[in-house]
């Protein structure tokens, strides 16, 4: 997987944290992974269609999703309040609509759908070679980041004629 | 959080009444508190296309603030159809995905304005003052001015 289709999600989600908790963030870690996603806590995915496919799950273990999502609401949220999942649906959603905007800007052309939660691992998908696993340290804890996108058959077939 | 002097009506001094869509709880809850602090009322909310449009039939806003992504039926489509029924109808499309074609397809179909996510309340203040012109006022807090 190309970085040039990463480095949008860095700065998306650096630009979204920062400014939602109104402190500073920091890369921590980027590795590769090529096996299932093991999920840390509460973890949101949100699938792209286009001349990019592939999938962005965002995560966080459960006290910083609570820490993360308190922020967020202005006031302490308890651990089982349904708007924890649901402020890192929104934040997974946010990240990537303005990391897709960035990458649109470059000529890509995308559908980016609907966060879903994920109440289970993910699987990599047989097209997938492999994810890129970005971790950043914020003022609620560390949260992750896990991209694994790749150019469509259909692009890259168009690239290859053009 | 910003304070903000409210915005009215012009034509009876009442809140500016909003219907938001979005089909993320936390983003309704953040946007409601925003138009909170501009004085706004809650008119209703949606969570989807399919009811935003039925919700304007039901409490006729004054403005719309709506998603774009959404399940079941997208804004921009939503927004169409609201305008189509109800031409003086003011929707502000607040979306994470914020590239021009996006943006060109959603004015377009009728909407009056773009807002990218994360929202910024100064931003969506200026937004909502700007499409509301005429028909809003902006009361002056006690002892401005003096």
């Amino acid at each position: 997987m190309k970085l040039d289709l990463i480095q949008p999600f860095i700065n998306s989600a650096d630009a979204v944290l920062s400014q939602g908790l109104q402190s500073p963030v920091s890369i921590a870690s980027l590795s590769m992974e090529q096996e299932t996603y093991r999920r840390k806590g509460v973890a949101a995915l949100v699938r792209l269609t286009g001349d990019i496919e592939g999938r962005i799950v965002f995560d966080l273990d459960s006290e910083t999703a609570v820490r993360l999502a308190s922020q967020f609401a202005g006031a302490t949220l308890p651990e089982a309040d349904a708007l924890v999942p649901e402020t890192v649906c929104e934040l997974a959603n946010q990240i990537t609509g303005n990391a897709i905007t960035s990458l649109n800007d470059q000529g890509f052309r995308f559908r980016v759908h609907p966060p879903e939660l994920q109440i289970s691992d993910v699987p990599q998908s047989t097209e997938d070679t492999e994810a890129v696993v970005i971790s950043l340290d914020t003022a609620s804890g560390r949260v992750f980041m896990n991209i694994a996108l790749r150019y469509s058959p259909r692009f890259e077939f168009a690239a290859a004629g053009s | 959080m910003e304070q903000f002097a409210p915005v009215k009506r012009s034509k009876d001094g009442q809140p500016v009444r909003y219907l938001i869509v979005d089909d993320s709880v936390f983003a309704r809850k953040n946007l409601t508190r925003m138009v909170e602090t501009f004085g706004g009322q809650l008119a209703g909310e949606a969570g989807d296309g399919v009811s935003a449009v039925t919700e304007y039939d039901r409490t006729k806003p004054d403005i719309v603030l709506m998603d774009i992504t959404m399940p079941q039926m997208e804004g921009i489509e939503a927004a169409e159809k609201i305008v189509r029924q109800h031409p003086e109808a003011r929707i502000v499309m607040v979306s994470s995905v914020g590239y021009q074609e996006n943006i060109v397809a959603a004015l377009q179909r009728g909407a009056r304005h773009f807002v990218q996510k994360p929202v910024k309340a100064e931003v969506l203040y200026e937004v909502i003052k700007y499409v509301m012109g005429e028909d809003c006022s902006v009361v002056a807090a006690a002892g401005a001015g003096a």
